[in-house]
């Protein structure tokens, strides 16, 4: 127990002396996750208006199917990303595997079934009416769907920010497409394994602590906007 | 030729597990320039009728001809040009987020235009100056019904379809739009006002269209329509007495 504790209080130490390497990895990992939720919200909320707005045989069928991919294990995705971008595979010639980018496409891949499926669920909930009065007005249909996501903006950065919580959180993928390079693809997650079964504590618990300390402050920003 | 022609129109709905007939073979003209006025009980089909007109819903049987343009079975692009050529004021209005302005100007905006004294001169029509900055899901009832007008008359449409234009507002209110109404119809512009409002329909009409149960059951002008003693009880349940 003391070790813990011990281990705890030099964790501490490490953060608030803004040691490089924790710093390091903090960025790195902000930077993929914030860049692959980005990507992600580009795609997936559009993408999710359209679904919502369109009749379509086979709707219920495929929202059905998005919402059961919320829990999509992530190592499957990283399986499959890998297969796709590993040298022999279809995009091997792009050279992303083992890259910040493979890693980034590959953890867009994983937000986007709870991106697009609560983008639905988000949009379902403007009213019938706000979008006649659009049509009405003359909108097209993307300008239809610009505007009822305006309307339902606080909602659809709700579903982005816990597609962006999803990526920072997630292993499977940083480790597989990213190979956990130091100093290149390390980040909080795959840093954490890491170091934990090295036995350097203190380092995993110093990242361990940001991870919570953001998904915390996401968790916030979650609650703030939703209470809105 | 008519501004719109609509021939044969039918229009059916599930209702449960029952398809219920809401518009049946329904004949009418629209002229440029004219105010008609469409009246009959409540869910006699005048919303549905407005709705298929604007293109908002697709009718099952018949054909909408806008400026000589067939618009069922049509493609989106040739839909989304006759659209943006009327304008329609919904019975229950809905405000965009934001202010005032925005909605007024959502229709220019979207048509990559942005008149700051069309705007203003809208909101003046509607007696609603000085109201540019003012959150529009604030606004009473009355105020947003008047908004959407200005949001319609914005775009100086050549079909203005109204639903029941005058149902949340003052007498005073009512009264400013009529008068913006008359003003269309002299500038050309064809009025399509579903209204329950007799006197009104009598002040303001030219031609008067009934629904009863989906169908015309008369059109005319309003006095040869209001005389008709048989089409009043059919319509009215006996309480056109007044008009």
């Amino acid at each position: 127990m003391q070790e813990i504790w011990n281990g705890f209080l030099r964790a501490i130490d490490l953060i608030i002396t803004l040691n490089p390497q924790v710093v390091e990895i903090t960025t790195r990992s902000l930077f993929i996750s914030l860049s692959s939720a980005f990507l992600a919200a580009l795609i997936c909320v559009p993408l999710g208006g359209l679904i919502e707005l369109r009749r379509f045989r086979g709707k219920d069928a495929l929202v059905n199917l998005i919402q059961t991919l919320y829990s999509l294990p992530t190592v499957t995705v990283g399986l499959i990303v890998f297969l796709l971008i590993s040298r022999t595979g279809p995009l091997g010639s792009f050279g992303l595997l083992f890259t910040p980018s493979g890693m980034i496409i590959g953890q867009a891949i994983l937000v986007s079934p709870i991106m697009i499926g609560l983008t639905i669920t988000a949009l379902a909930a403007v009213s019938v009416q706000i979008k006649d009065t659009a049509k009405s007005l003359g909108a097209t249909e993307m300008q239809i769907i610009a505007v009822v996501i305006k309307e339902a903006r606080q909602a659809v950065v709700a579903a982005v920010l816990l597609g962006f919580g999803r990526a920072l959180s997630e292993v499977g993928v940083a480790m597989m497409i990213g190979g956990n390079i130091r100093g290149y693809t390390r980040v909080l997650t795959t840093s954490i394994a890491l170091e934990t079964s090295m036995g350097n504590l203190e380092l995993s618990m110093a990242l361990g602590m940001i991870l919570i300390s953001i998904s915390l402050i996401i968790n916030m920003l979650l609650n703030r906007i939703q209470g809105r | 030729m008519a501004l719109l022609e609509i021939i044969d129109l039918g229009k059916t709905v599930p209702q449960g597990k029952v398809l219920v007939e809401i518009l049946k073979e329904i004949n009418l003209t629209a002229e440029r320039g004219e105010i008609l006025a469409l009246i009959g009980p409540t869910g006699s089909g005048k919303t549905t009728m407005l709705r298929q007109i604007n293109l908002l819903d697709e009718p099952d049987q018949g054909q909408i001809v806008f400026d000589g343009i067939p618009l069922v079975g049509a493609s989106e692009k040739v839909r989304l040009s006759a659209r943006r050529r009327m304008a329609m004021v919904f019975q229950k209005p809905v405000m965009f987020r934001g202010s005032v302005q925005g909605n007024v100007s959502f229709g220019l905006k979207i048509r990559g235009r942005d008149d700051h004294e069309r705007i203003l001169s809208a909101l003046d029509a509607v007696h609603l100056s000085g109201y540019e900055e003012r959150e529009a899901g604030t606004l009473s009832g009355g105020e947003m019904q008047r908004i959407a007008l200005a949001r319609a008359l914005v775009l100086q449409p050549e079909l203005l379809l109204l639903d029941e234009p005058t149902a949340n507002l003052d007498p005073r209110s009512a009264d400013s739009i009529d008068r913006i109404v008359r003003g269309l119809a002299r500038e050309m512009v064809a009025v399509i006002m579903a209204t329950h409002n007799m006197q009104q329909c009598r002040k303001l009409a030219d031609r008067v269209a009934v629904l009863v149960g989906g169908r015309l059951a008369k059109v005319g002008r309003p006095d040869d329509v209001f005389s008709d003693k048989e089409i009043c009880d059919q319509i009215f349940c006996g309480n056109s007495g007044g008009l």
